[in-house]
């Protein structure tokens, strides 16, 4: 990550952005909520500008909020088959395939 | 106008691991649907995500290989996106910090070598699988393959041709195998190739607008949609049109491609580390060890054959084309060590041909190396000639034996006796007196005449370096 200057000009969001949004993390937004909601979402960012009012020269961004490392498991197969029981708890289920509606045509991006 | 073609490939490359990249569930091909699909690997609340070490492993390894920098601090980030096979709502992936940084390999294209820029490699899971065409009003999940572990491997853009782009795919392919991180199957998916491409008038610095091209399974269908889709952007752009900037899918019945995008707006895939991983420390001795075990890679490989086996560039080169390949040559090689190039002959030339004739890969070939071997050793022994060979090799091909038995059941023994086989030329001499003539007054290649005749006689069982000398010692 490049070292980015936080301190731009205010971000703010309007409806069409949001509805991109609300797009996006699959969230149906009502049309006389959209007002109301873009008001709250732009609150919040401005309480996140807050940030932009510290010094961040010379300072390394930070990829993770832990000071810790990844330890790793060694690769070995150590689950049992346990389709039936995760099985019992999904709305439908055929021939051992978990189903969904058939609303999607286009797979998207897997990479 | 003249246009030049720009190739940018991202291959996927599916870790040969045993267990899952983030669970501990198995990774084997081919399981009852679901069956190999835990908790981790279905999103069920509360599951952590703990990274498989063997993949950190074997990224390294193909790190080391093209001269990449590895990155000994990397990060792991959410890409999010919905979709059903991908339970979590999110991909993990890595954008910023990748294990694997900048490197390079060197292609050749007719006799010309290019070196092709390696931009990064990364880790990530794969998706499950969608079935849409199982039942009629659902779509089947199934999440067996959800969480195995791929190496996304992003070139520069750097290739100028189809054939640059096939080259580069066919080495990082052969690359895999020999290290022993993927077994390269692309039949069933483990390599797939994504190509991004653009073409832009000769001599322009700016690069055109840019179409990918997603999932291809084969080279050949590889080279056939990268030159459709060259074509059909060279057509737009001298119409005075516009590319636009999509996902286009290859259809290798219509012979075409075509645009896949759903959506007008493009995907954002709001990209955040991913708090459930830490960030990955890789040590110093750790690449070191595993810069000091790493197998022999096929230009060691063709240079050793060339130095201790006495074979050709050009032999050398094929033998080492396909990991395979010249694994198949060095377990027969084992049992025939003294007949480097009569094997080097047989795999390159009556095995290639079958296994491409019956569009066979190496590893389920009818005739296992030991066999071929035998009957390598039956031909330089003497016990059959290289013509007899070839149609013992299409009876073990059709599983009627090894070499040994197939000689013994159709008696095909070479005829080494001299006595009978000069019992044969006399007889023939007698019926042929003009041939006779014509060889005397020094017409050499009558020789060929005889040498046909006797072995027709014998069923082609007579030994041909016998043959010729006891023809030569009567006619002269």
């Amino acid at each position: 990550m490049q070292s980015h200057s936080y301190k731009q000009r205010r971000l703010v969001i309007d409806n069409t952005q949001l509805e991109q949004i609300a797009n996006l993390a699959k969230l149906n937004i009502a049309d006389d909520a959209l007002d109301a909601t873009t008001k709250d979402l732009n609150n919040i960012l401005a309480l996140a500008e807050k940030l932009s009012e510290i010094n961040t020269d010379n300072i390394k961004p930070m990829a993770h909020p832990l000071h810790m490392t990844q330890r790793l498991r060694e690769d070995k197969v150590g689950e049992q088959n346990q389709v039936q029981i995760f099985q019992s708890i999904a709305p439908k289920i055929r021939d051992q395939y978990y189903l969904v509606p058939t609303v999607i045509s286009n797979p998207s991006d897997s990479g | 106008m003249k246009w030049e073609t720009i190739i940018g490939l991202e291959i996927h490359a599916q870790l040969n691991t045993k267990s899952k990249i983030f669970s501990a569930a198995g990774t084997e091909f081919g399981q009852a649907q679901n069956s190999q699909a835990c908790a981790v690997d279905l999103a069920l609340p509360g599951v952590l995500p703990v990274l498989n070490e063997a993949t950190v492993e074997k990224a390294i390894k193909f790190g080391l290989v093209i001269d990449a920098h590895i990155n000994q601090r990397n990060v792991f980030d959410r890409k999010n996106y919905f979709y059903p096979d991908l339970p979590k709502g999110y991909q993990i992936s890595q954008l910023d910090f990748p294990i694997i940084g900048r490197g390079k390999i060197e292609i050749t294209v007719a006799n010309t070598s290019k070196t092709i820029g390696i931009t990064r490699a990364h880790l990530e899971e794969d998706a499950g699988k969608s079935i849409h065409d199982l039942y009629d009003d659902d779509t089947a999940i199934d999440l067996n393959r959800a969480g195995t572990p791929l190496l996304e491997i992003v070139s520069d853009p750097d290739m100028r041709s189809a054939k640059e782009a096939i080259a580069y795919a066919k080495k990082i392919h052969t690359l895999v195998q020999y290290l022993d991180i993927s077994d390269g199957n692309m039949q069933q998916g483990s390599f797939r190739c994504d190509a991004n491409i653009s073409i832009r008038p000769i001599g322009q610095e700016k690069f055109g607008v840019r179409t990918e091209l997603k999932n291809i399974n084969s080279f050949k269908f590889l080279e056939r949609a990268i030159n459709l889709e060259i074509q059909r952007q060279q057509d737009i752009l001298e119409d005075g049109g516009a590319v636009v900037q999509e996902t286009r899918l290859f259809d290798a019945l219509k012979n075409e491609t075509r645009s896949m995008r759903s959506k007008e707006e493009a995907n954002d895939y709001r990209y955040f580390p991913d708090p459930d991983l830490l960030p990955v420390e890789i040590s110093a001795e750790l690449i070191a060890k595993i810069k000091q075990n790493l197998p022999e890679l096929p230009q060691q490989k063709k240079a050793r054959f060339i130095a201790e086996l006495g074979l050709s560039d050009y032999d050398a080169n094929i033998l080492t084309s396909q990991k395979g390949l010249a694994d198949y040559f060095e377990t027969m090689l084992k049992s025939n060590p003294d007949n480097a190039k009569l094997c080097a002959n047989w795999v390159m030339g009556e095995l290639s041909a079958a296994l491409n004739k019956y569009q066979i890969e190496i590893q389920n070939t009818p005739i296992s190396a030991q066999n071929l071997s035998l009957l390598v050793c039956r031909i330089s022994d003497g016990t059959i000639s290289g013509k007899i060979g070839k149609d013992i090799f299409q009876a073990m091909w059709a599983g009627e034996g090894s070499a040994d038995e197939i000689i013994a059941t159709k008696g095909l023994k070479q005829m080494s006796d001299s006595g009978q086989i000069e019992a044969i030329i006399d007889k023939i001499i007698a019926e042929h007196t003009q041939q006779v003539a014509q060889f005397k007054s020094g017409n050499e290649k009558i020789l060929g005449f005889f040498v046909g005749q006797a072995m027709k006689a014998t069923a082609g069982k007579a030994n041909p370096k016998l043959l010729n000398e006891l023809l030569r010692a009567k006619l002269s």
